[in-house]
């Protein structure tokens, strides 16, 4: 059967994952013609949630439903009632008797998806919720992969950054180790989750060494608003033991792929000039997300793809 | 999309048994070679004309007309796929092939597209086909070259180009392949 949400990559599995990769194939077909739109999703409503804020993650979905030909609605909380109070149950239950198909949930707090999947009938995608999850960034950055080096199988991947905040490298953990590439994660001890217990990944602080035996070098961004926590000196002692410069960029294989989910602070967890080596493919992954994304929403939007066949 | 894979496919899903072979190998080589012909007749020559195969039974079909229509005038027609899935309007009912995908590598703006599928039931995959086109330019003339008609149209399409003209009951399946084409059942799981 088809998943009716998508709130984890745990939900999905190996299967899924690759179901989701295959089918992004087509997606990025139609993205790649002349008119990049076909009428797939004509008639159903897509709504983006937004209690944070984002762009690449709301465009990219919007461009993906406008692609698909699905009608769209934006929310933004600093635009709404949740300023005069609303609830969330409130807000979300008056957006759902408009009558739509899809929404698109981001909010700072972990668990707010899998609450409103249990709240509306309309299919919920996790767009981001607190450190938990970011299921469609982890998708992309599979797809990029693939694309790239042809298969996850095997290949070693390094996280690097901060893990504990981040719901990016939860979601690419999952992902990554379920289509089965080994898992390094690279961070100053204060920025590792607290325990690893569950996690089939290894934990190191020393980036040197990891870099020459890595296919990819995944890079977190270095959340400024965590510096008033003190939990590190300062950004530029980061960037000397933990940032891609030019001099560490070096030590990768002449293969090895340079990954960041945006958006980037240059001169700080990556320098700007590896940012645009033919390695790096962050603009490829912004790509090949609302292909991604496309694929979806074409899923959970009654298009009877079965993942499983 | 090859009638045998739709039907097998969830949520139609089934088991598809043959009860009898309605053309051979063989026959379904002198009707590629016939319909190859009758294009080149038809067109006066293979002057900006191209063929396009529907995801997923008439791609291998449309291939080997582009052969025997090279052996014929001595050039080789330009070959695309295409994949209608999303401009159906029963999109719920028929599951999208993951990796069949569209390719057309050429531009259609002006030049006379030879649909090629391989079996005529409804005609809405036609319909769908001919929406699809539109995105990729705007084609001189469209003709529709099948293998099998096996009749009970729901919209005002013939083709062009016909291999066999089969009459068969709604809930039959026609499938063809390489080897010949079968007529059958399919009974669900």
């Amino acid at each position: 059967m088809s998943p009716r949400h998508l709130l984890s990559i745990s939900d999905l599995g190996a299967d899924g994952i690759d179901g989701i990769l295959r089918l992004t194939d087509n997606f990025v077909e139609v993205s790649s013609r002349q008119i990049p739109k076909v009428p797939a999703l004509q008639g159903k409503t897509v709504v983006s949630l937004f209690y944070e804020d984002s762009t690449r993650t709301r465009l990219s979905f919007e461009t993906a439903a406008k692609r698909l030909s699905a009608d769209t609605m934006n929310f933004s909380v600093s635009t709404s009632s949740v300023k005069k109070g609303e609830s969330l149950r409130d807000t979300v239950e008056t957006i759902e008797a408009m009558g739509i198909d899809a929404v698109v949930v981001r909010h700072g707090s972990a668990g707010v998806p899998q609450q409103i999947a249990t709240w509306v009938d309309a299919a919920v995608i996790n767009a981001g919720d607190g450190w938990h999850e970011h299921p469609t960034q982890a998708l992309l950055d599979c797809y990029t992969i693939r694309q790239r080096l042809g298969s996850l199988e095997g290949k070693r991947i390094a996280i690097v950054g901060d893990v504990k905040h981040s719901r990016v490298a939860r979601s690419d953990v999952l992902a990554f180790t379920a289509l089965g590439a080994e898992v390094t994660l690279v961070a100053p001890p204060t920025l590792l989750p607290p325990s690893l217990e569950g996690w089939p990944v290894e934990a190191t602080t020393d980036l040197d060494s990891v870099l020459p035996k890595v296919d990819v070098v995944y890079l977190l961004r270095m959340q400024k608003e965590r510096q008033h926590e003190a939990l590190l000196p300062s950004l530029r002692e980061y960037t000397a033991h933990w940032g891609l410069t030019r001099d560490r960029a070096r030590l990768l294989a002449d293969d090895a792929i340079v990954m960041h989910p945006g958006p980037m602070n240059r001169g700080v967890e990556i320098a700007a000039e590896v940012a645009n080596l033919p390695n790096a493919v962050i603009t490829q992954q912004v790509a090949n997300g609302v292909a991604v994304r496309m694929a979806v929403l074409y899923l959970l939007l009654g298009s009877g793809v079965d993942l499983a066949a | 999309m090859a009638e045998r894979e739709r039907a097998l496919t969830p949520p139609a899903g089934g088991v598809f048994s043959a009860r009898a072979q309605v053309m051979s190998a063989d026959d379904l080589r002198r009707a590629v070679t016939r319909i190859a012909h009758e294009i080149v007749e038809r067109n006066h020559g293979l002057d900006s004309l191209c063929l396009i195969g529907m995801q997923t039974g008439g791609v291998p079909l449309a291939t080997r007309l582009a052969e025997e229509l090279e052996r014929i005038e001595g050039t080789k027609p330009p070959v695309g796929t295409l994949d209608a899935t999303f401009y159906r309007d029963d999109i719920h009912l028929r599951p999208l092939v993951p990796a069949a995908i569209t390719e057309i590598p050429f531009d259609l703006t002006g030049r006379t597209v030879v649909l090629v599928d391989d079996v005529l039931f409804t005609g809405r995959t036609v319909r769908a086909a001919l929406n699809a086109l539109n995105d990729y330019g705007r084609p001189k003339a469209v003709q529709l070259a099948v293998m099998v008609d096996r009749g009970h149209r729901e919209l005002p399409i013939r083709p062009d180009y016909v291999g066999k003209n089969l009459p068969t009951k709604r809930t039959e399946l026609v499938d063809v392949s390489d080897d010949g084409v079968m007529i059958g059942e399919v009974t669900p799981r």
